[in-house]
């Protein structure tokens, strides 16, 4: 609505006199202006338990919104909104920013171009669907931004994505601007899979892919990165060519080497599936060798026992609270991984992998509480502060501080308890899940529901069945760890 | 001559009399070792908020421990010289978890084919017992204890007819020492259409679709139960008329007996509304002792499983929701529903290496409108009633077997940790390959 009232009164200016031209376009640019005033204007928080992520738990306090970023935030009697703010009662309730999941494939109409070991040069960006029922269901969960993340199929994968869960918007609007550009890395099991004939997840009769073992996975991203450096060469061979005042041919643009150029230019970030020490440091080493580093390890189940080291590179780590045992390499993960990566000084995040996980990750941030001895500020940065800090993305998101995005999530108990429950979120100060709006609206969409059903009934002739799908085998590709439905937990 | 063979005689016979005594004492010796070694049978625990599920809580009493059994629970006990005395001031007694659907000890390590032993060849395996497959040295069972779950239902599946499902204590040297009832129930998996992988056998079986398919398979389920009943009534005419001809041992159908005289019951995956239905109808036709297991559509039908007492097992809880369009609470709020609508029901987890999540099912029912001394009982006393052995378990009260923890706080709160567990009257081991790896590496210098 917004857009379209300017846009039609700027189509009819052109019919206008020219002597008006300049007096309406004043008055379109103040409605406009007014418009978004309405849209976004100020949201005010009161009477709640703010836990911030960055400086400590208010009680009795207050949140000002004004056109999306935090204006204020303090005690009652501190923060001051406008007549015309929306006032949101939190009494009894807990505040805390946008729940961040470091590590998503929701929204996504594809996750894995597993057909190379190399596939630098896809984007999840082309591939974001607005429509994934699971934005709305993590929404309810308190979730407002995702990494979403190309699949862990091949040891170099594609460029991820960050979005925000703006349910109802198109998919562009849901891509955050300016964001940190980041690449999915992957070792151990997932890239070694379509490498092996006896893999658990049956290439039927496709062709082998190289790599089939850890030794292959290190060699693939070494030649990757060998590649990319050669290429380089070539452009500044050919800058250096252009800047004498030569003629040069241009090398051969090719989009796999620029996307892998870029991660040693520092312009592409580094996010590596990973299970085991060993690969940890095999990474770490590979990094060092071209001159980048890695900006955080996924997964990384075995971090605990080389936490030193990934602090040391400076890497973070974003794991699971306490998934395990679903296959070898996870045979080792212990639920006091985050904690003890935390305390050797990793940035640590907790996260989903997983539609059904992305929904409460606040109860896996409690899990670290329980198994690490954790308290509640530094579970809540596990879910918050620390994984904006992974995707770079800190100065706008994470906490609840003047200037940053207004993302948050609104509690009816401590976050932490398992009796907790979301009842609204809100994402630049718009709310998107309301649990009392979705309990009203459940009637009208039954009864609906309910007509359509009987509308196809009465119109659909009686002999005229619906055909039954074919069957086809359907076969899991190599990647990604989420597990298929009715499994018992292949993750 | 004489003289001689008497004092040889003589002699032998103090030999004899010395090795028996030496025996004797050896003997003694023995048994006081072993007796020592289990001593003391005899437990007070002291000081504790006692929590007894079925009964009024005590808020601060002791629960006497003997030979495996609650002897004692109330404000004041007096306990024997001998008793070993747990001081469990602030801390809470709470009967141990129930987990009523896993496959621990079926299964260690979900991506390797060679450690699981939950699915036999072919369609019908009623003779398949769980639990001659249990593995007590799993790595998973101690970590499923360790967060209070003292006791869990394990099963065979995948197959119309899985298996026997087991009833086993979290702790023994051997599956016997685990076993509190086996068989627990039949397991059954209503034909349903295959999904994922599963897909792949349809077309392997010749079936033109999945309907076919399903049609196919109830008639085979039908066939079979019709086939049991028959064998039942033949072996019963066998027993009465002796001049009868003796029939050959059928282990399927023999196994199926006690099924079809609604003496085992029967836990049967169902998980739509017209699976449940036709789970239903198939259970009134064979006259079965049915729990519905799965049961995602349970609220849908819940006035006729309330009618019929028909129990259902729901989880996890936290799965997604199967359509679209479902409300998105819809599993977390069902058991709410279940229990407004007067169905009895317990939980699962559905799993063998998450076991230890089975209180986080029942709290985030009661975060979403289940009130928590249903959630409470839905993981001890409703499946010990489900199951039939609420004389023994789900609860704090004299007789019962000890499975009892004693925490921090609310068991099914995260912030909660066990400090003590009793299975069947015995102190058991809260480390697991967790705590050995968290301790191990925590500081590595």
């Amino acid at each position: 609505m917004r857009r379209s009232l300017p846009l039609a009164v700027l189509n009819r200016e052109t019919t206008m006199k020219r002597h008006f031209t300049i007096l309406f376009t004043a008055l379109v640019v103040a409605l406009a202006s007014v418009a978004q005033a309405q849209n976004k204007g100020e949201v005010l928080i009161k009477n709640a338990t703010i836990m911030t992520a960055s400086h400590g738990v208010i009680e009795g306090g207050s949140i000002l919104i004004r056109d999306g970023k935090i204006a204020a935030v303090g005690k009652n009697s501190e923060v001051k909104a406008g007549a015309n703010a929306r006032v949101i009662d939190a009494t009894g309730m807990f505040v805390t920013p946008g729940i961040i999941d470091a590590h998503s494939h929701s929204a996504l109409d594809s996750i894995n171009e597993g057909s190379v070991s190399v596939s630098a040069m896809v984007r999840m960006r082309d591939v974001v669907d607005n429509t994934d029922i699971n934005i709305y269901r993590q929404l309810a969960g308190g979730t407002t931004t995702i990494h979403a993340l190309h699949g862990s199929a091949n040891a170099i994968g594609g460029q991820n994505v960050i979005l925000k869960l703006k349910w109802g918007k198109p998919a562009e609007e849901m891509i955050v601007p300016d964001q940190t550009r980041t690449i999915k890395f992957a070792l151990g099991e997932n890239p070694k899979r379509a490498g092996n004939q006896t893999n658990p997840f049956g290439q039927g009769n496709r062709p082998l892919r190289f790599p089939a073992t850890r030794m292959g996975v290190e060699f693939t991203i070494r030649e990757a990165f060998q590649q990319a450096r050669e290429y380089m060469r070539e452009w500044d061979d050919y800058a250096a060519a252009k800047e004498r005042g030569e003629d040069p041919v241009p090398p051969r643009r090719d989009l796999k080497l620029d996307a892998i150029a870029d991660i040693m230019r520092g312009k592409l970030f580094v996010h590596s599936h990973c299970y085991r020490a060993d690969e940890i440091l095999m990474l770490m080493n590979v990094a060092n060798e071209f001159g980048w580093k890695v900006l955080t390890f996924q997964h990384v189940l075995e971090g605990y026992k080389v936490a030193k080291e990934i602090a040391a590179h400076g890497a973070g780590g974003s794991t699971f609270s306490d998934w395990w045992d679903y296959k070898i390499e996870a045979y080792d993960a212990i639920p006091g991984n985050a904690a003890i990566m935390h305390h050797k000084g990793v940035v640590v995040s907790v996260n989903s992998d997983s539609n059904d996980l992305a929904r409460r990750l606040y109860q896996e941030a409690a899990k670290t509480i329980k198994y690490g001895g954790l308290t509640d500020e530094e579970a809540l940065r596990f879910i918050t502060l620390n994984p904006a800090k992974q995707i770079k993305m800190d100065h706008r998101i994470g906490s609840i501080d003047v200037g940053k995005d207004g993302d948050l999530a609104i509690f009816n108990a401590n976050p932490f308890s398992i009796y907790a429950r979301v009842e609204m979120t809100l994402i630049e100060g718009e709310v998107y899940f309301d649990r009392k709006e979705d309990m009203k609206r459940r009637e009208a969409i039954a009864k609906e529901k309910k007509e359509l059903i009987e509308k196809e009934r009465r119109t659909a002739p009686q002999e005229q069945r619906q055909p039954q799908p074919p069957i086809t085998p359907t076969v899991s590709g190599p990647g990604d760890d989420q597990p298929e439905k009715g499994e018992i937990k292949n993750k | 001559m004489n003289k001689e063979r008497i004092s040889r005689f003589l002699l032998k016979s103090l030999k004899g009399l010395t090795v028996i005594l030496l025996l004797c004492a050896l003997s003694y010796v023995a048994w006081r070792q072993s007796a020592l070694a289990q001593q003391p049978a005899v437990y007070v625990i002291r000081n504790a908020k006692i929590v007894t599920v079925t009964g009024a809580t005590i808020e601060r009493g002791s629960v006497l421990i003997r030979d495996g059994r609650v002897a004692e629970v109330g404000a004041r006990v007096a306990a024997p010289g001998n008793a070993k005395v747990i001081d469990a001031t602030g801390l809470s007694v709470y009967p141990g978890m129930i987990d009523s659907g896993t496959q621990l000890g079926l299964t260690e390590i979900g991506s390797i084919q060679e450690t699981h032993d939950t699915t036999e060849l072919g369609d019908f395996n009623p003779h398949m017992r769980a639990i001659v497959a249990v593995q007590p040295n799993s790595e998973l069972i101690p970590v499923a204890r360790a967060n209070g779950i003292t006791t869990a239902i394990t099963h065979p599946s995948g197959r119309l007819v899985s298996g026997q499902a087991a009833l086993i204590n979290l702790d023994g040297w051997t599956w016997q020492e685990m076993t509190v009832k086996a068989p627990a129930a039949m397991w059954m998996e209503y034909p349903r259409a295959p999904r994922g992988r599963g897909a792949g056998f349809v077309q392997a079986e010749g079936a033109a679709n999945v309907a076919q398919l399903r049609e196919r398979q109830l008639a085979a389920l039908r066939q079979k139960l019709e086939d049991a009943q028959a064998y039942a009534k033949a072996k019963e005419a066998r027993a009465a008329d002796k001049s009868l001809p003796p029939r050959p041992m059928d282990f399927v159908l023999e196994a199926l007996v006690p099924v079809v005289k609604g003496e085992l019951p029967v836990l049967m995956v169902a998980n739509s509304e017209r699976e449940i239905k036709g789970a239903i109808e198939i259970a009134d036709k064979y006259k079965l002792k049915l729990i519905i297991s799965g049961a995602e559509d349970a609220w849908k039908v819940a006035s006729t499983l309330k009618e019929k007492n028909i129990p259902v097992i729901i989880g996890p809880v936290t799965e997604l929701p199967n359509n679209e369009d479902d409300d998105y609470d819809v599993n977390y709020s069902h058991a709410a529903k279940l229990n407004k609508a007067g169905v009895k029901f317990a939980f699962q987890t559905a799993d063998a290496a998450y076991v230890r999540n089975l209180p986080y099912q029942a709290g985030t029912s009661a975060a979403f409108g289940l009130p928590k001394d249903e959630a409470l009982k839905a993981v001890t006393i409703y499946p010990a009633q489900i199951f039939g052995v609420d004389n023994l378990l789900g609860s704090v009260e004299v007789g019962k077997m000890a499975n009892l923890i004693v925490t921090d706080g609310d068991p099914l709160e995260f912030k909660t940790n066990v400090k003590h567990i009793f299975i069947n009257g015995k102190p058991v081991d809260l480390s697991s390959r967790h705590t050995r790896l968290y301790d191990k590496f925590k500081d590595r210098p």
